[in-house]
């Protein structure tokens, strides 16, 4: 049978009458029972997707399809989907079940995506490796021993293995961005805002975004003009027309590019991945664009500010798993206090409990000036940094990560150098501005380079142009 | 109790919390009913019960009622409005916090004016009003082990209005409460009972030697179910502090929680395990922003308060304070009234048949002025026949008004007619039932010119017996003199 690597793949097969949507769905299926192993899904929905693509194929036949006909999308255990588990790989939301979709799915149902399954992920999305997971760790494809990223580590793993065309994720300090550059993907995060978050269990509202993994750029493009805007659910969603972002992949002029000194600087950084970067931005500056080193001295700040802020939220967000209304409650309890407490203890993992720790220390009565408010005005700080950047050059462009793949286990004991994976991705989360990873080569041992790009609030359009530009034409 | 002499050094502090639950159709954040009495946990979904991925709405009709009491109050109405999480553990809270305003609350400043007993004006300052969410309720049902939690209370809309500590007196606090309660009510924004628990007072109290600049530690009581029980937690409190200084005992910040049968507060909870509820902005909500546009609607809209209505019954229709106060004790009574002074411009009249005949049928059946039978114009019309001495008060109050009663669709002039009611005022035909009853009662006559004028009211008596009523008592009085003394 073909291996699809593109919806237009699919497409093509589709209008040649190749195939239809009950043989793309098996083939699918039967990717995912080989690549089991791997333990990129969490629950694989085979009835309810044969059944959806029994009924979009009579849809094609009769010419009422929507666009996204032939789709098969996976979705992170974090997003809710009416009628199916949702439990973010955690314990404690153990046997839930959502009965409601999240906006951006019932919007890729709407338009006739099939969903296959739900994936595979660090707990409530807390974590660069999903290693944190009730359901277990899952195996990057292109070398097992290693992870795939994270906190969206099945959703990349899903595209990675060819088991969906393409997966949702959840990217609220680079939870997408990351696991894209860990297994050679096109990971992007919307503007904070662009996607209603409604039916994703929040880690960090403030800085939230559901995001998207696919292997090129247009699939990508897609998807998003699909789930973005407005949503009667979401009061901060943005209003903003959404742009049909997968027409608008032409790049014709040239641009101004900015690179920050200290990313590249960084002692954290791989030789490699350092040189990969700079000769992208050399090929660029060859290609007659304008591309100049800035420096950005704030980046020392940006991820104490970023871990004050989302575990402050997290530590609020999470109070609701408590075993009095769903989900795990102990069995041990033998007071209101204790059900509590042996609940909680019980229900969440390490990482998420550390976490909660945090997060209730930083907006303790006693340090909330020291912590909280602080790190929300440095936050500002960093916001227009960024966007006054963004005003002056069209694109930011650095690695997305510091380093490829690395094993498991690997920073299990050191959660700071865990947090160190994120130094790259945090500044566009924290500023809210979109974010793509691209693929940027590979190092010595093959593993995948990510490239991230930046781009000003709402500039999607002009972030996968260029995107689309770099991985054709450039790289 | 404490020597007078005692008790009058000291000077008590009060500051009042009340939180009224709104009358919206929908809860603050979600489009789940607020419908009273409904079977536990049935006014709820996903959003009031806190799944995960659910977010809240703003509920923009609750916006416009704490705007409605904000405007009442002369606060200043905020523009941007945040909202902020206090965060604690209970089972009836839902999400694990409230959703509330902490810093920004939508209106800031305002006073309430109050009319003490003695008449006495005062002005209650308030520090803020903010808009929040209710709880669930927790049961604990006989025969069950577990407590069970009802969530329809959870998210209704409700306001805190928080007063500076401005009241000295439980007799202030008892006004102020009940003036919060019109105003609500007038606004038609919350059904003010206080029982039901859809006003809820929460009171903050401390003691201080008179001339003293500082506030003295207060103490916050909770659980008083009337207005009358807050005036007696005050008092008690008053007591309880000054006995606890006078004695030398520190006195602790606290929360304690009042018992109406005893009378008497107990600790609850000591500051030390307070709660940090860690407040921070809630970040699933956007600003609601209030335009020019929106809050000038609400100001064009806004009814008609008691204060104003009662200087108005004072001051254009002339009524005595005490009627005035009568009227504007329940804003349909009071609006009831301004309709009917719109069909009769005897307004002493009007108010007497409000107060009187009015209120004592609604009282005997225990009725709603919204279930009166008789509408503003015919209880006017009834005044005019009166006025235009067509039927005597005394016949329009025991014979005419309770037949209005038994049938509301007839005007008061027809039943009037249809029972013979209508007085007679012509003269011929007066007279000569007055001649007739002087020459029956000849004895009477001659007692009375030599010197019995009392008798002037038997004759009257008579003349209306034989009338039935009917007869224009001036026209007869003045026929009867006239015939007494010319002869």
């Amino acid at each position: 049978m073909t291996k699809y690597r593109s919806f237009d793949d699919i497409k093509k097969s589709l209008e040649n009458k190749e195939t239809n949507c009950q043989a793309i769905v098996e083939y699918y299926l039967q990717n995912i029972q080989t690549k089991a192993h791997l333990n990129a899904f969490v629950e694989v929905y085979e009835l309810s997707a044969k059944q959806q693509a029994e009924r979009i194929d009579q849809k094609l036949h009769s010419g009422s399809a929507g666009k996204l006909a032939g789709m098969v999308v996976a979705i992170k255990d974090v997003l809710c989907y009416e009628g199916h588990g949702a439990n973010a790989s955690s314990k404690i939301l153990s046997g839930f079940e959502s009965q409601f979709s999240a906006t951006a799915v019932q919007k890729l149902v709407d338009e006739d995506a099939i969903i296959i399954g739900r994936l595979n992920c660090d707990e409530f999305g807390m974590g660069s490796s999903n290693e944190n997971s009730a359901h277990g760790k899952v195996l990057n494809a292109i070398d097992e021993t290693r992870v795939p990223g994270g906190s969206s580590g099945g959703s990349a793993v899903a595209v990675q293995a060819n088991l969906c065309t393409v997966s949702l994720g959840t990217d609220t300090g680079g939870s997408v961005r990351q696991p894209a550059a860990f297994t050679g993907l096109v990971g992007v995060k919307p503007t904070y805002s662009r996607v209603s978050r409604y039916g994703l269990i929040a880690y960090a509202s403030s800085f939230d975004t559901i995001g998207i993994f696919s292997t090129n750029v247009k699939d990508n493009a897609l998807v998003m003009e699909v789930i973005a805007g407005p949503d009667e659910f979401d009061s901060t969603v943005s209003r903003k027309p959404v742009p049909n972002y997968s027409e608008l992949l032409h790049f014709g002029k040239p641009v101004k590019i900015a690179y920050l000194k200290e990313t590249l600087d960084s002692e954290a950084l791989q030789p490699e991945i350092k040189k990969h970067t700079m000769d992208i931005l050399q090929k660029l500056k060859n290609e007659g664009h304008e591309v100049e080193q800035v420096s950005f001295p704030l980046l020392d700040y940006v991820l104490p500010t970023y871990y004050i802020l989302t575990t402050a939220e997290a530590s609020s967000n999470l109070s609701r798993f408590d075993g009095v209304k769903y989900g795990y409650r102990t069995p041990n309890a033998h007071n209101l206090e204790s059900m509590y407490k042996l609940t909680r203890s019980e229900g969440f993992g390490e990482e998420v409990k550390r976490r909660i720790m945090l997060g209730t220390f930083v907006l303790s009565a006693s340090y909330y000036d020291a912590y909280f408010t602080k790190a929300q005005k440095v936050r500002r700080l960093i916001k227009e940094f960024t966007e006054d950047l963004l005003d002056k050059y069209d694109y930011i462009i650095m690695p997305t990560t510091p380093s490829t793949a690395f094993k498991f286990g690997e920073h299990s004991n050191d959660p700071v150098a865990m947090y160190l994976e994120d130094l790259f991705t945090v500044q566009a989360s924290v500023s809210g501005v979109p974010a793509i990873s691209v693929p940027n080569g590979t190092d010595k041992d093959g593993l995948p380079i990510g490239l991230q790009i930046m781009a000003n609030s709402f500039k999607e359009a002009e972030l996968y142009a260029f995107a689309d530009y770099i991985t054709k034409h450039v790289n | 109790m404490l020597p007078k002499a005692i008790k009058e050094k000291y000077e008590l502090v009060v500051g009042l919390e009340v939180h009224a639950q709104l009358l919206t159709n929908s809860k603050m954040y979600t489009s789940d009913s607020t419908e009273y009495g409904n079977l536990p946990n049935t006014n709820i979904s996903v959003i009031t019960l806190g799944h995960p991925g659910t977010m809240p709405k703003v509920n923009k009709r609750a916006v416009e009622f704490a705007m409605r009491m904000g405007l009442a109050c002369h606060s200043e109405i905020t523009r941007r409005n945040i909202f902020a999480r206090k965060n604690y553990f209970y089972p009836d809270l839902p999400k694990g916090y409230q959703i509330t305003q902490d810093k920004g609350p939508i209106c800031v400043g305002g006073q309430v004016p109050i009319t003490l007993a003695s008449g006495e004006e005062k002005s209650i300052a308030l520090t803020r009003i903010h808009m929040e969410e209710d709880a669930g309720k927790s049961m604990h049902l006989a025969g069950e082990v577990d407590t069970l939690v009802d969530f329809n209370r959870a998210g209704v809309p409700l306001i805190e209005i928080v007063s500076e500590p401005d009241i000295r007196t439980s007799e202030e606090a008892y006004a102020y409460l009940v003036e919060i309660k019109k105003l609500v009510r007038y606004l038609d924004i919350c059904d003010g009972n206080m029982e039901e628990g859809s006003l809820r007072c929460d009171a903050n109290i401390s003691v201080r030697l008179f001339g003293d600049p500082e506030l003295g530690k207060k103490v916050e009581v909770k659980n008083m179910n009337s207005f009358r029980n807050v005036a007696r937690a005050i008092e008690h409190e008053f007591e309880r502090q000054i006995e606890l200084i006078e004695s030398g005992t520190e006195i602790i910040s606290e929360t304690r929680t009042f018992d109406a049968t005893t009378g008497t507060t107990a600790s609850m909870r000591t500051k030390e395990d307070l709660n940090d509820y860690r407040y921070f902005p809630e970040p699933d909500l956007s600003p609601v922003v209030i335009s020019e546009e929106w809050l000038s609607g609400i100001k064009a809209a806004m009814p008609a308060l008691p204060r104003e209505l009662h200087h108005k019954f004072v001051h254009t229709y002339g009524l005595p304070e005490y009627d005035a106060s009568v009227l504007t004790d329940s804003k349909e009574i009071a609006l009831f009234f301004e309709k009917l002074c719109t069909e009769t411009e005897n307004y002493k009249a009007a108010s007497n048949w409000m107060m009187g005949p009015v209120k004592s049928y609604l009282n005997e059946l225990t009725l709603h002025i919204s279930d009166f039978p008789v509408t503003p114009e015919k209880l006017a019309a009834l005044i005019h026949l009166i006025d235009d001495g067509k039927v005597s008060f005394t016949v329009a109050s025991q014979k005419l008004y309770p037949e209005m009663l038994k049938n509301g669709q007839k005007q008061p002039l027809e039943i009037a007619q249809d029972l013979n009611l209508i007085q007679e005022s012509d003269e011929n035909s007066i007279k000569p039932i007055i001649e007739q009853i002087l020459s029956e009662n000849s004895k009477k006559v001659e007692e009375y010119k030599s010197g019995k004028k009392g008798l002037m009211g038997m004759f009257m008596g008579q003349v209306m017996k034989k009338s039935q009523g009917k007869a224009d008592p001036k026209v007869a009085s003045r026929i009867l003199t006239e015939l007494l003394e010319n002869d």
